[in-house]
């Protein structure tokens, strides 16, 4: 049977949908509180600077925007075909280069907290 | 000879014909702004790297009408989005229980349940 590279990019690109719909909300939540500045002690310095420095919170937040990131990349280049542009070789280089250079620069911020 | 096929259908205003397909368009158009949020994530990462006064600066700009407005159009598109997809997922993926397929509603349940949970854990930990 040919081997198939596609469950692999099918299995993320689920998991950056399910990642999307169940924590996206939430965080939204957050930064829209932020930037109404709904309390001055939430979202210090300090207590995200903390969370980032962690092992875990940078597997976490790398976790998330990576999925995220690909999820929406591949939804863009399918969205902006419905919206009729028939350019898709093009749309998809623009889409996975934005979502590659969004993952390097998360991996170099990350490491560099 | 034929009558040569006419397409009738607007490439760009397909979906404007029918209910259904303006649902579909106005789930797909919010991966734009999920798309644009990471970046502001990224953005927040960069600024939190860069020390203290720098990631002020970046929770100042957040401050304005436009940071707030775009983060109100996002938390819109991303229960939007989350909502479509659980309402349907007994359709997209149905589970068998013996000879009988699991009630749509508990599916449908159980993800609301779950989505409660993991929100009220986010939200404990970034507020």
């Amino acid at each position: 049977m040919a081997k198939s590279n596609k469950p692999i990019f099918w299995g993320l690109f689920a998991a950056g949908g399910t990642v999307t719909a169940f924590i996206t909300p939430a965080l939204a939540l957050i930064t829209l509180f932020a930037a109404m500045r709904f309390s001055p002690d939430m979202f210090t310095y300090g207590a995200i600077h903390a969370f980032a420095a962690h092992w875990l919170g940078k597997l976490v937040i790398f976790g998330v925007i990576l999925l995220s990131l690909w999820h929406a990349a591949h939804r863009t280049r399918v969205t902006v075909h419905d919206f009729g542009v028939r350019a898709d070789g093009l749309v998809a280089i623009v889409v996975y280069s934005l979502a590659g250079l969004g993952t390097l620069l998360t991996l170099y911020y990350l490491l560099y907290i | 000879m034929n009558k040569p096929y006419v397409r009738s259908l607007s490439k760009t205003g397909w979906f404007l014909t029918q209910p259904r397909y303006k649902r579909y368009m106005a789930r797909e158009v919010t991966c734009l702004f999920i798309f644009a949020y990471t970046f502001l994530l990224i953005w927040g990462l960069k600024r939190l790297a860069e020390g203290p006064d720098a990631f002020q600066g970046f929770l100042n700009a957040l401050h304005s009408p436009l940071g707030v407005l775009f983060n109100l159009a996002v938390l819109i598109a991303a229960v939007y989005h989350s909502t479509s997809w659980f309402n349907v997922t007994p359709q997209a993926m149905p589970i068998m229980r013996g000879e009988e397929f699991v009630p749509g509603n508990i599916i449908v349940g159980a993800h609301y349940a779950v989505w409660a949970v993991v929100s009220l854990i986010v939200l404990i930990l970034g507020v």
